[in-house]
């Protein structure tokens, strides 16, 4: 466990180096013991991978006694604790025109088109953390040799829908945003409708399959190649 | 009862003082860019301090009274009139219903606040008003003011016309020196960048935003080009790849995967959202204990302002 500052009113916990579903339980497990060990206090928490980000109120507390708080509650953790969870699938349109990424992915990692779909596809993933954007679930973990480093420079709009590789993880974004992960096809599912209850098709835990379909599916499953 | 949007200017966005604890399904705070002048508005309308009110980007705005009431304009020095009749900022102004009230673009700063006796009625998202763009949320139909738009309002009931003294009034300049917190992955950055880091201007670039403040200048290394995605606090500095770094607002991703050399004091992140592109920004280190320091230092200060009474 290593406690790191973050910000005026924010410390960071890390409570493992990789993504395994140890580290997601012990984050999980985490989360609970530091909403109670703060109280009022807390502001916001934001789970991920391996770490818990812990905003605090800095006109009522500071650094050190929160610092404290957190040593304190995170040692009285006991280990384990597995995270149930459901299937959900999710649809993907693969292509050059829904994923403008998906050529040079395939060039770099010295495979087909075809065959960056079926290892992206193959998968079961685990949601591990959902942020950056009302919705946006990071799940892992891609196949290694369909990895690939974010881009240099992030794009300042990617399509809603748009199902994209950074490193070992895989996501499908919610809205329209700035992003820079690889694009490799598009999803018709929302991942947000704050109209819809429940808001999100999934949720921290959840699994999830990507199960490819066709242009034709894509469109009348109501998706935009906007 | 409202005040009707002639002209929504630039970017007028509808915000109260933000949208909390909604980090765990990606939701940000958006909220105002500049509190200070925020919250100041408020407290000259003798209104909740959170009460919703309009942020004005860059300025252009024009607006129609549907009501009696009083308003108030804070922040960056966008001209005001009412009907065409100059008045002065930091200022509680009475309206009578069918005057016009025009913000002209900014001579100095970028935000400024158009609050309303009582703040304006809109009905809550997540707990918030505040209105995050990229969301879709808060405000109007999650979007930006647009000609036309009706913002519901009470009739303001009787009260002072308070100002804020000229000499408790902040001066935007086109420099603003931004003290660090060193955190996150603060370790990543050798000896050597860091120093690259302090020791530099930095110029604020094109874009811009309320997600974030994309510098330019002395590139900075990190010894990692990305890391497992981690909650990202506001103010959070991230070095992407190309070495130019970013100040992330209010409007910010909560969860991200590039470095961060640390984070911006919420008080300097209000400074450098008041620059246009082309300003200039100074980091300085500072320590968390001073950061804390500096915050009840800032709200003591706030609270010996004085407001004074003008007869309109």
């Amino acid at each position: 466990m290593e406690l790191q500052s973050a910000g005026e009113n924010a410390l960071i916990l890390y409570l493992g180096e990789q993504v395994s579903p140890e580290v997601a339980a012990r984050v999980h497990a985490a989360s609970a013991a530091v909403e109670a060990a703060l109280g009022d206090d807390l502001v916001d928490l934001v789970p991920s991978y391996a770490s818990l980000l812990v905003i605090y109120d800095p006109m009522r507390t500071d650094h050190l006694s929160v610092g404290h708080r957190l040593r304190a509650a995170i040692n009285e953790l006991s280990d384990s604790e597995s995270l149930a969870g459901r299937t959900v699938v999710l649809p993907v349109y693969y292509a050059p025109e829904s994923g403008a990424d998906l050529e040079s992915l395939a060039e770099r990692a010295g495979l087909s088109v075809d065959e960056v779909v079926s290892l992206h596809s193959a998968v079961e993933y685990r949601v591990y953390a959902i942020g950056f954007a009302p919705g946006f679930a990071y799940l892992g973990q891609v196949d290694e040799r369909i990895a690939a480093p974010r881009l240099s420079t992030p794009r300042l709009k990617v399509p809603r829908g748009a199902v994209a590789i950074a490193d070992r993880q895989t996501a499908v974004y919610p809205a329209v945003s700035p992003g820079g992960w690889n694009l490799i096809g598009r999803c018709p599912t929302r991942m947000f409708d704050p109209g819809a209850k429940p808001t999100m098709p999934v949720a921290v835990g959840d699994r999830v399959r990507f199960e490819a379909i066709s242009r034709d599916r894509f469109l009348a499953l109501g998706g935009e190649l906007a | 009862m409202s005040i009707e949007v002639i002209r929504p200017g630039v970017l007028s966005l509808l915000q109260d003082s933000g949208r909390f604890g909604q980090h765990r399904i990606g939701l940000t705070n958006g909220g105002p860019l500049d509190p200070e002048a925020f919250y100041c508005c408020n407290r000259l309308l003798q209104n909740e301090p959170a009460s919703t009110a309009v942020e004005i980007s860059f300025g252009g705005a024009r607006f129609r009274a549907a009501v009696d009431t009083y308003i108030c304009v804070t922040g960056a020095g966008m001209p005001l009139t009412i009907n065409d009749a100059e008045k002065p900022l930091w200022t509680v102004h009475p309206v009578k219903a069918g005057d016009e009230i025009a913000l002209d673009f900014a001579l100095h700063g970028c935000r400024s606040y158009l609050g309303v006796a009582g703040g304006f009625r809109i009905e809550p998202t997540f707990g918030s008003t505040a209105t995050v763009m990229r969301e879709h949320i808060g405000g109007l139909d999650g979007d930006k003011l647009q000609p036309g738009d009706l913002l519901p309002c009470d009739r303001g009931s009787q009260r002072k016309c308070l100002y804020l003294p000229a000499n408790h009034q902040p001066h935007y300049q086109d420099m603003v020196t931004v003290r660090v917190i060193p955190g996150y992955q603060q370790a990543h950055f050798s000896r050597l960048q860091q120093r690259r880091f302090f020791s530099h201007t930095y110029t604020v670039s094109d874009r811009c935003d309320r997600m974030g403040y994309r510098l330019e200048g002395p590139a900075i290394a990190c010894d990692i080009d990305g890391i497992l995605s981690e909650g990202i606090c506001f103010g959070a500095i991230q070095i992407p790849a190309d070495g130019q770094p970013i100040v992330l607002l209010n409007d910010r991703q909560t969860i991200g995967g590039y470095p961060k050399i640390g984070s911006a004091l919420s008080l300097d992140a209000a400074r450098l959202s008041q620059l246009q592109p082309g300003g200039t920004v100074h980091f300085a280190p500072i320590s968390p204990h001073g950061a804390h320091n500096a915050l009840h230092f800032a709200q003591s200060v706030t609270n010996l302002q004085t407001l004074l009474e003008h007869k309109p």
